[in-house]
């Protein structure tokens, strides 16, 4: 069976953005991803991650989500959110 | 009751500290009080030029109105006024600002707490330390999200389980 894959787009702050030299990615994901998936995609093609990844949470539309949440809209604005340090 | 008066927001400015008094005064409650975030001059011995600070803006302001609401329903206060600058912030200047109003002094103070409190867990706004030595590093205080962090690992080992 072919696994229909799309290309979803994801900002990058603060260190993550520094890792990537980018300020967003795309990763290839299933059609309606869990957050998780997203967040293991971002490991698989974007190695220098990885070792920041543990310890980020991914944003859906300004939201955060828990990592079984599924990314039905395919409109919706993901973002890789490192560990905040406001204030 | 009062009505809760909220201002919240996020600038690219030094910080009116004046103006914002104005949104917190209330001849109808006894308590007004304030916190400024701060650059500090030096960090484990190293001497900090200034702070430059990131967000992703939008989610930033959703989030500080939204802690802004909770606070004002958790503590029953009469104003809340938070303000988070942006980019370079010299020693000496505030980064943010925090000020709430409420009948009496122990709302006052526990909401001012529990505002910088989770401000500093969730809202996404990020700050880079530029030490007078040339050399800059992000500021990642609080380690992993424990919860997240599992899940990551598990997504990974059932992957390669799957290899």
């Amino acid at each position: 069976m072919k696994t229909e894959l799309a290309n979803r787009r994801v900002l990058l702050f603060a260190i993550a953005r520094d890792l990537v030299g980018a300020d967003e990615v795309f990763v290839s994901v299933g059609l309606e991803p869990s957050a998780g998936e997203i967040l293991l995609q971002l490991g698989e093609e974007f190695p220098e991650l990885r070792v920041l990844l543990p310890t980020c949470r991914l944003a859906v539309d300004c939201e955060y989500v828990s990592s079984e949440t599924l990314i039905k809209d395919t409109e919706s604005e993901l973002a890789l959110i490192p560990p905040v340090s406001g204030g | 009751m009062f009505e809760t008066h909220f201002f919240t927001g996020i600038v690219d400015h030094p910080i009116d500290l004046d103006g914002l008094d104005q949104k917190l005064s209330n001849p109808d409650v006894g308590s007004q009080g304030w916190f400024y975030g701060v650059t500090r001059r030096t960090t484990s011995g190293k001497k900090t030029v200034s702070l430059s600070y990131q967000s992703h803006r939008a989610m930033a302001d959703r989030h500080l109105r939204r802690l802004a609401e909770q606070a004002a329903e958790q503590f029953k206060l009469a104003g809340v006024v938070i303000v988070h600058r942006l980019g370079d912030v010299p020693v000496g200047e505030a980064s943010v600002v925090v000020g709430c109003s409420s009948a009496h002094r122990s709302e006052t103070f526990a909401a001012l707490q529990w505002i910088m409190d989770t401000l500093k867990r969730d809202v996404p706004i990020w700050k880079r330390e530029h030490f007078e030595d040339g050399a800059t590093v992000w500021v990642h205080p609080e380690p992993v999200q424990a919860q997240q962090a599992d899940s990551y690992a598990e997504n990974q080992n059932t992957k390669e389980r799957h290899l």
